[in-house]
């Protein structure tokens, strides 16, 4: 049975990952995630685990180590945050390249310069292109279930990728929260043995790994990490449904709140949008249709799917916890994306809120509101690009 | 596990690192593979940084590696073979895995000395089971002739070209074997493919040797040194004679230098054939000439003395 608990979303991802005892876990200490991986040492210091754990010196040689111990043939995974997710960058790509399913909880941090350890979602945004598979958790629950079902996800041999698992930096990494473990054994039979794919421990067919591939057959091998991606929306909506049956917690590729009938709506990712709901049911109850849509599947992004949840919208709010200098905030570009194939689309307009963890109230999810009011009943947008909750 | 090193024995073994591949003619480094996966029994599964050995070994659906191999980046060859070597221990403790496996990474001077240093570090400190073989030619070859910290003293490379204002590199090399040898690993030593019987029994016993080991071997490239094809092992046997490269081991901490020229010659028999130094021969930068003879034979004398002190 589920076990009910207290604990903070770094404790319950790390016994997320304790309960699935992969075989190789790489370990570098970065805040707000530091507490995750000192937790998972413990695990291994004490003989929960059969990992094996790497103390590397980086998190650039975390990744390259995480990368030789998938390529090598078994379970591996690492968690880091902000300028760690920045120094594995050239990392990341090769991990994807070579199909070789890490899992990696990424424990959302702003990006320096300045200096800033508090939550905002620039790390995992500026890894976007990574070829990563990205999943969003909005609080502990959801980082703790999104993380179990991450290995099913990129071990699935359709699609063979490595999956980051998001969530806030201390909002959601710090505070203790009401959660639900699943049973050890629940978990391990859920999440299954590794399967091999192509070993480097398989003496008998040496592999080679890592091939120099020019302008003969580099492009079909890029496109073929396209293709294999448009496959994980269906796996993610397949593991999900196992999973609901396992804990009775229902996801999808996103989460529509309250939306069916909405005229106006937010679409706003992680830990802000549990405030957010608030503000939706406050509205509710004053007899405003308002909803919210809250991304969980980012890579691959369901622009249909989500086209579809905010068609009868008549004006939608995009908020981004990070930015694009110059450009808008990196989910609204999704969000436009996916709407401009709509013959009647809603009006879009872009906030920016909440960097390097500057609070996000519910007093500014009203005036986000208000404003998408004004313009469903025919006001002009003033401008589509903002920041809210910035001193002036 | 017994292995003849002796060439009877040697010319019975299959090459792992077959012909096909695309390094230069006169190339130290594919004889330096050979060699080095000749000398054990052992299955050996291979890492390798980013450089002229990777480009040129396994294009597209080619390779010339008859053993598992990796490559994923310039700077971490030894990052992502711990990681393979972690994974090897941890599937052996969970009894998935039951064969003896040996792991070697090879990269360039300039993804080890340089870029890959930390990444080197690391995993010598970690103690993975693991040998590093860098193959130094003293400077970025695949790029183009760069400067690495590698690169000797007064040496032209395309970014320390030697001009009408400035000789060539003005820094004499990083001690990298040295530097090895202080991370408290169980084996660093230099070898050079000139000396074959020398390099194979290094590589021999460090694989059977527990821990993280270093072999630093010398790798003459005709392209960045300026030297004649077909000179590549007599050019290694005089860097050993000059003992601008001497052959030495340091194991457990003791220093034991495996070779000792009858003569030991001077610089200027391993510099004088190689155009990367014809400016040191011109009027002006005999001080050049002067500094590099002091440098080879100030750490020749240490090594030396480090040897009678066993330490």
């Amino acid at each position: 049975m589920a076990k009910v608990v207290a604990v903070t979303g770094n404790e319950a991802v790390a016994n997320a990952l304790r309960q699935v005892n992969p075989d190789v876990c790489g370990i570098y200490p970065i805040t707000p995630q530091t507490d995750m991986m000192q937790r998972y040492a413990s695990f291994i210091s004490n003989g929960k685990v059969d990992t094996e754990a790497i103390l590397v010196e980086s998190e650039h040689s975390s990744m390259s180590a995480c990368i030789g111990a998938s390529a090598a043939g078994g379970r591996v995974v690492t968690a880091t945050s902000s300028q760690g997710l920045a120094l594995m960058w050239e990392m990341l790509h090769i991990a994807s390249g070579d199909r070789l399913p890490i899992i990696m909880p990424v424990v959302n941090r702003a990006l320096s310069a300045p200096l800033n350890i508090h939550g905002d979602h620039s790390d995992a945004m500026g890894a976007r292109d990574t070829g990563w598979i990205q999943i969003w958790s909005e609080n502990g629950q959801e980082a703790y279930d999104n993380t179990i079902q991450a290995f099913r996800i990129g071990e699935h041999m359709d699609i063979r990728l490595p999956v980051m698992v998001c969530m806030d930096g201390f909002i959601i990494s710090h505070s203790i929260e009401r959660l639900e473990y699943l049973e050890d054994a629940a978990v391990k039979d859920f999440v299954g043995p590794f399967k091999n794919l192509f070993p480097l421990l398989d003496l008998e067919k040496p592999k080679s790994y890592g091939p120099l591939i020019l302008t003969d057959l580099y492009h079909e091998y890029k496109r073929a990490q396209h293709e294999v991606m448009m496959k994980v929306k269906d796996v993610v909506l397949d593991v999900a449904k196992d999973f609901e049956k396992l804990s009775g917690r229902k996801y999808g590729l996103f989460e529509a709140y309250r939306l069916e009938d909405a005229d106006i709506a937010v679409v706003i990712l992680n830990s802000a949008a549990g405030t957010t709901k608030d503000v939706v049911d406050e509205l509710r109850d004053k007899g405003v249709k308002a909803g919210l849509l809250k991304p969980r599947l980012f890579r691959p992004f369901p622009y249909e799917e989500m086209a579809e949840a905010l068609k009868n919208t008549k004006a939608v709010c995009v908020m981004d916890r990070s930015d694009s200098f110059g450009g808008y905030g990196p989910l609204f570009m999704e969000v436009s994306s996916a709407l401009y194939q709509m013959k009647n689309r809603p009006a879009l307009i872009n906030k920016i809120y909440g960097l390097g963890g500057r609070d996000y109230l519910p007093s500014h999810g009203e005036m986000v509101f208000n404003e998408l009011a004004e313009i469903a009943a025919g006001g002009k947008i003033r401008a589509c690009k903002e920041y809210i909750g910035v001193r002036e | 596990m017994a292995t003849g090193l002796t060439l009877k024995e040697l010319s019975k073994k299959e090459d792992l690192f077959t012909h096909g591949h695309r390094m230069c003619a006169g190339c130290g480094a594919p004889t330096i593979v050979k060699m080095a996966l000749m000398a054990t029994e052992y299955p050996v599964i291979a890492a390798n940084a980013t450089g002229c050995l990777e480009v040129s070994s396994c294009i597209s659906e080619y390779t010339a590696w008859k053993i598992p191999w990796i490559h994923t980046a310039f700077e971490n060859a030894a990052a992502t073979l711990s990681g393979v070597e972690t994974m090897y221990r941890s599937l052996k403790k969970q009894g998935k895995i039951d064969k003896e496996v040996k792991f070697i990474a090879f990269g360039g001077d300039g993804g080890t000395y340089d870029i890959g240093f930390q990444s080197l570090s690391g995993a010598m400190e970690r103690g993975h089971d693991m040998i590093y073989i860098c193959y130094d030619n003293g400077a970025y070859m695949n790029t183009g002739i760069q400067r690495s910290s590698a690169t000797p003293l007064g040496a032209d490379t395309t970014t320390c070209p030697a001009g009408s204002c400035v000789p060539g590199k003005l820094r004499p090399r990083k001690n990298l074997t040295k530097i090895m040898a202080e991370h408290n690993i169980p084996f660093a030593a230099q070898a050079s493919p000139s000396h074959w019987m020398d390099l194979m029994k290094k590589v021999k016993k460090a694989h059977e040797m527990p821990g993280a080991k270093f072999i630093n071997i010398i790798s003459p490239c005709n392209r960045g040194w300026r030297s004649k094809t077909n000179d590549a092992i007599t050019l290694a046997r005089t860097a050993v004679n000059t003992c601008y490269w001497p052959l030495y081991e340091i194991e457990n901490g003791v220093t034991k230098i495996t070779f000792t020229p009858k003569e030991k010659l001077p610089v200027v028999d391993f510099l004088k054939p190689q155009g990367r130094f014809k400016h040191l021969f011109e009027q002006g930068n005999e001080w050049l000439l002067k500094a590099m003879q002091e440098e080879v034979d100030r750490e020749w004398a240490k090594l030396q003395a480090a040897e009678k002190c066993g330490c």
